[in-house]
């Protein structure tokens, strides 16, 4: 069936198959790869677009249900040649390592309130997994980024 | 391994009207929502035998909404089906009335699965760990069910016949959550496998006297001999604690074991605002 | 200028943050096709048929078993021991041992055909555990002194066994190779995620028959891997290249979670045994150790697990008379195999919980009793190395002291069981022994006219491999960080640095790039300024282009080791580490949560202190994990708790506040003085937490997951 949604602010209509998963049309048919498969069952969080503005996880969304609605990957969060600042901060804080749940993470960030306290942080990132930081760089990055006070 | 999605097909009704006429006149229509639990089960590969065609429910607007009224004076309020986590976590009326849920879907996953997930899909899923259901049934919940020849209303109580089953025809719905609420002092604890992202091992909700169970048994429970008890004027921890042994039926999975969640049961009963004088 | 000691960003961390990144998932080859593995459904058996179903259209389906090695070819997985088959021929030894490949151009069709297969067993007896196991695969003696002179000397002695469970190393990237064919028919390239890739060539030219001109291999950008993509990939790989080969297209082979879970390695799991004579001061005058492993279905790379699980089993502490009787015994379930730490988490495991076992009995202070005994300069080991420089036992504990009490929290009152407990532990730095020597490591550096570019096998799998050898040659060479460039680890461009494990990248490939970079020092000739250095390199490159320093690995000093006594220097460096948790245990659920881990470490030099630091933290948490919430349960000799939903590692909510401080000791024949540092983190925190647990609790765990059904169980006891 054919869908049309706005992906990264563009219109974009693609045909895909009724229960075929946004992550893999992203990945597939629009060609977007930034968006990573760790898990398939909503437990990694590596998969996480903003789906008019909030966060889920795109391995149990149907693309058939983005149907006029806004898909944000991390391709799209900031203008071509430029970096977020929590793609900035990631990169300068050391929060990614691997880099496999860096997508999703900063994704799942960007749907935090401005000046997040650490719990906050913590409350909007326990839907994504991270094996290899230990998550403390990632606090600092997402702090930095969103001007936590120290 | 995942199923072929090739072999799904998916029905999208624009209103409930059309939604309930395409499930009286197919047979084999899964309803979809959030599809937090059937997309976990579509990709693993284990969704049941002959689940192949599905029914749209997300973008049936009319099934979104949380409203209050009084009945006497006790709050009820009612929640359409497609209600998320989210919803509840954000509305004012559920942290007034009824804090519990607000609390349980806090607790739920993680803000992606709260974003996505509804009231509805959590009962529909008739799962015995869904957090949201000892808090239904410590107030007083009716469901909405609807088909085309009209709705009716079942306490959520007649609601499931057993584990994963329920009284819902295949040509209903669960349109609306009806949630009375008691009066009195109310707690939610969930334990669960972790702190986040975590199915739960048991929880308790409690309004008052009235005190229900999840993870504990075929289905949600009311813990009714404990409950009895309280009501003849019992307030001995150690002679509720026996009885509740009658109410819950636990068991030993790859999660848990079921003197642990007995007796963690027992415990979380014994740190209600009862029994802590 | 210098940039070791400098957090300079991370070599290829934009590529990650816009997920620009490549892993293999992402990649894609025209005519490719997927792949996939048909697995046993029994722990062991005589394999007695495999039936397709003839009503199913097999058209398009490309299919492969045993009999399709090519002849030369040799149906044995390279490692220690020839005993592990690519595919099953007529028996399978444990639960999902590859029996079957198929592959076809749509993964969908790949699914429905997977399901019109039956394999028919004879099953056999399985010995499912390690309790049960008695068939032994490796067996070493490390001995010291006199034991029973030494149990003489002792005032008393105590005793304890220990239990540590399997653990997934969970990568979030799952494993995943391509194996594309050559047009010739006789080549081969596999691309893939991995740690080893010269691991996964010398296993493909055995599989196949082919030299080392008919294999490539390149890595791809890696989602992390932690020792699980250490020795697997070889196997995933040879599968995706017989299928390859028969398809004569390129083919895709990525697990989903729940293959990667039930079929790929998990540490081992141990049993740990000490018999301690001390004196009525705390002194430790003998000790008897006793270590056993479960190696699974077939030897893989038990057997140097096992050297240094012993090796490490007596803690950083002295004793004149040590005997360590290490034995790896076999099972019917999937082989374990290599997972951050290698053996030396699961022995420290035991012995830290020893050691306030034996403060208790002697009523003396954990921290005093291991002050006691520390090691100092000076010491000798169990295996008879002297150690002089670079011992940081005693210091690491101080600091971590300090550091720890001076976060003090204010006492609440809300029926919570608080303790706190602490642990102290060592990690030695590359391969055990003679490892070094024989790998005999190469690493190089390529002169091009804009800048120089390193050439090593060692590969990035986030631990910043990229980034911190990169700090190293622009230091040595004395210019800018940013002229230097690596080239993507290919067999075929660059040389064969040792696999990158070990917590041998930084010390040994980083000292071995080190030399490189003086041999290109001394080709150019004296240069005062870097740009002084690019004009001589341009100079140089006119005369010779493509001007490559390979240097090799060449031991420092005067190490020696003997292997059949298991005599001599295991080592050149440890790296000496003191974590300190903060527990709390919940008595209402049985709960335990750490709030709180301090990780001092001493690690040489920090080349890149955040990055430094990043490994310490991930490497505690993976600890904390493997202490309190991750549990293989096995029934039937499979996991059963194959999902992310119930095999349960740490989220955001579950994770103490991680204070780590790094101590700089350097070891001479480090680079700037580097030791190792990715696996020593996880050597220390699940004993400090049970020794938490403990003191919270007053009832004693020996053994880890600890989770709450196990905590309330022994809370009864008491
Ligand atoms: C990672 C993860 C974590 C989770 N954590 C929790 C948790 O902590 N607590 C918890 O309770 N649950 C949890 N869940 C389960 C799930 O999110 C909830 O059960 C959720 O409420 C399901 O809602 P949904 O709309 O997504 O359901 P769907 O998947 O769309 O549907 C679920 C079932 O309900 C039926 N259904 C849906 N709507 C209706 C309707 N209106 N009428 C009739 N039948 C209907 C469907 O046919 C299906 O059988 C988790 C799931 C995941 C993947
Ligand atoms: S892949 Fe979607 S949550 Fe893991
Ligand atoms: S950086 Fe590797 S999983 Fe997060």
């Amino acid at each position: 069936m054919k869908i049309t949604l706005t992906l990264n602010r563009k219109r974009r209509t693609v045909d895909v198959s009724p229960l075929e998963r946004l992550l893999d049309t992203l990945r597939g048919a629009l060609g977007l790869t930034g968006t990573k498969e760790g898990c398939g069952e909503g437990e990694c969080g590596a998969c996480t677009v903003l789906l008019d503005g909030k966060p889920v996880n795109s391995c149990l969304v149907p693309t058939a249900q983005c149907s006029g609605a806004a898909i944000t990957t991390i391709e799209g969060l900031a203008p071509r040649g430029k970096l977020h600042k929590l793609q900035r901060a990631f990169l300068e804080c050391g929060g990614a390592q691997c880099g496999i749940c860096t997508p999703g993470m900063i994704l799942a960030a960007s749907a935090l309130p401005d000046r997040p306290t650490r719990e906050q942080i913590r409350t909007g990132l326990a839907g994504n997994l991270c094996r290899c930081t230990g998550y403390e760089k990632i606090y600092d990055a997402v702090g930095v980024a969103l001007g936590t006070k120290k | 391994m995942k199923s072929p999605v090739r072999q799904f097909e998916l029905l999208r009704p624009r209103t409930l009207r059309e939604a309930l006429t395409m499930l009286h006149n197919e047979s084999g229509l899964v309803p979809l929502a959030g599809g937090t639990d059937l997309l976990v089960l579509m990709n693993a590969g284990t969704l049941p035998r002959g689940t192949h065609r599905f029914l749209d429910l997300w973008g049936l607007d009319e099934l979104r909404s949380i409203r209050r009224t009084l009945i006497g004076r006790r709050p009820q309020l009612v929640f359409g089906a497609l209600t998320t986590f989210t919803d509840c976590i954000s509305s004012r009326t559920v942290l007034r009335d009824l804090p519990i849920l607000a609390q349980a879907a806090r607790e739920v996953g993680g803000p992606q699965i709260q974003n996505r997930g509804t009231l509805g899909g959590n009962i529909g899923n008739a799962s015995p760990a869904a957090d949201s259901l000892p808090v239904l049934r410590a107030a007083d919940t009716e469901l909405v069910l609807s088909s085309v020849a009209g709705e009716r209303r079942i306490p959520l109580a007649d609601y499931f016949t057993g584990y994963r089953t329920s009284v819902r025809r295949s040509d209903e719905l669960i349109t609306a959550i009806e949630v009375l609420v008691p009066p009195g002092k109310q707690s939610f604890r969930k334990v669960g496998t972790r702190a986040a992202q975590a199915i739960s091992k048991v929880v308790l909700a409690a309004i008052g006297k009235r005190i229900a169970l999840g993870s504990v048994a075929p289905t949600v429970v009311r813990a009714t001999s404990v409950e009895r008890y309280l009501a003849a004027g019992g307030s001995e921890f150690e002679t509720a604690r026996e009885l509740l042994t009658d109410d819950i039926h636990p068991i030993d999975d790859i999660r848990s074991t079921a003197a642990y969640r007995l007796r963690v049961a027992q415990n979380l009963l014994g740190q209600l605002p009862t029994f802590q004088r | 200028m210098k940039c070791v000691g400098k957090n300079v960003l991370r070599a290829e961390g934009e590529d990650k943050v816009t997920g620009r990144a490549k892993y293999i998932d992402d990649l894609s080859f025209p005519g490719m096709i997927y792949g996939h593995t048909v697995r046993s459904s029994v722990a062991r058996g005589r394999i007695l048929s495999v039936a397709r179903d003839p009503a199913f259209d097999w058209g398009g389906f490309t299919l492969v078993d045993h009999r399709a090695i090519p002849p030369g070819g040799r149906n044995i997985v390279a490692m220690i021991v020839e005993d592990q088959p690519f595919l099953a021929v007529d028996e399978v030894r444990h639960r999902e041992e590859p029996i079957l490949l198929i592959a076809h151009a749509d993964p969908e069709r790949l699914a429905e055909a997977v399901a019109h297969i039956e394999v028919h067993y004879a099953p056999e007896p399985a010995v499912l555990d390690l309790e049960h196991a008695t068939t032994v695969l490796k067996e070493l003696t490390i001995s010291k002194g006199d034991l029973e002179q030494g149990f003489a000397q002792a005032d008393r002695v105590v005793e304890g066994s220990y239990f540590t469970g399997a653990q997934e190393q969970l990568y979030i990237e799952p494993n995943g190779v391509i194996a594309v064919p050559g047009v010739d028919g006789k080549s081969i390239t596999v691309y893939g995620s991995m740690q080893c890739p010269y691991y996964v060539q010398r296993a493909l030219r055995l599989l196949l028959g082919l030299d080392e001109t008919q294999v490539r291999v390149v890595q791809t950008t890696t989602g992390g891997g932690f020792g699980g993509k250490e020795e697997y990939p070889s196997i995933l790989a040879g599968h995706a290249a017989l299928l390859a080969c028969a398809a004569g297209r390129p083919v895709k082979m990525v697990y989903d979670r729940l293959e990667d879970l039930v079929a790929t390695t998990k540490r081992h799991p141990a049993r740990i045994r000490h018999r301690t004579g001390v004196q009525r001061d705390g002194t430790l005058v003998a000790m008897e150790i006793e270590v056993d492993l479960d190696g699974g279905a077939y030897v893989t790379l038990s057997p140097v697990v096992l050297s240094r699980a012993s090796i490490h089993a007596t803690g950083p502490y002295r004793a004149p008379h040590v005997r360590v009787r290490g034995r790896v015994l076999q099972t019917n379930t999937p082989p374990t195999g290599a997972f951050r730490g290698f053996g030396a988490p699961q022995s420290q495991f035991g012995i830290e919980l020893h050691m306030d076992r034996i403060a208790e009995e002697l009523g003396i202070d954990p921290v005093a009793l291991r002050q006691k005994n520390l090691y100092a300069s000076g010491d000798v080991t169990a295996t008879g190395q002297r150690l002089d420089g670079s011992v940081s036992a005693h210091e690491v504990l101080e600091r971590a002291l300090q550091r720890h009490v001076k976060k003090k929290r204010p006492k609440k009152k809300d029926g919570l069981l608080r303790g706190t407990g602490v642990a102290t532990f060592f990690h030695g730095s590359g391969f055990t022994g003679g490892g070094e020597v024989k790998l005999a490591s190469r690493a190089g550096i390529e002169l091009t006219p804009r800048n120089v570019r390193l050439l090593v096998g060692s590969t990035e799998i986030g631990q910043g491999t990229r980034t911190m050898h990169a700090q190293i040659v622009a230091d040595t060479l004395a210019i800018p960080y940013e002229w230097v460039e690596t080239a993507d680890p290919d067999t075929a461009r660059v040389p064969d640095s040792g696999p990158t494990v070990a917590s041998r990248t930084c010390m040994v490939v980083g000292r071995i790039l080190q030399r490189a970079a003086l041999d290109l020092q001394q080709a150019l000739g004296p240069y005062r300024t870097p740009d002084e250095f690019r004009r001589r390199s341009r100079k140089l490159l006119a005369k010779r282009p493509a001007l490559q320093f390979i240097a090799q690995y060449d031991r420092p000093g005067d190490i020696r080791w003997d292997d059949a006594t298991y005599q001599g220097d295991a080592y050149g460096a440890y790296a000496w580490g003191c974590n300190i948790a903060d527990v709390e245990v919940d008595p209402i659920t049985y709960q335990a949560r750490c709030t709180r881990l301090t990780a001092v470490i001493d690690i040489g030099k920090a080349i890149h202190p955040l990055l430094a630091c990043g490994q310490i933290e991930g490497g505690s948490l993976q600890a904390v994990g493997w202490a309190l919430y991750e549990e293989v349960v096995m029934r039937d000799g499979r996991m059963a708790n194959g999902q992310l939903t119930n095999y349960i590692i740490p989220t955001t909510l579950d994770t103490p506040e991680i204070l780590v401080e790094l101590v700089e000791n350097p070891y001479p024949h480090g680079p700037f003085g580097a030791k190792g540092v990715g696996e020593c983190p996880v050597d220390g925190p699940a004993a400090a937490i049970l020794n938490a647990i403990r003191q919270a609790t007053g009832v004693r765990l020996n053994a880890i997951p600890a989770t709450p059904e196990k905590i309330m169980q022994a809370m009864d006891a008491r």
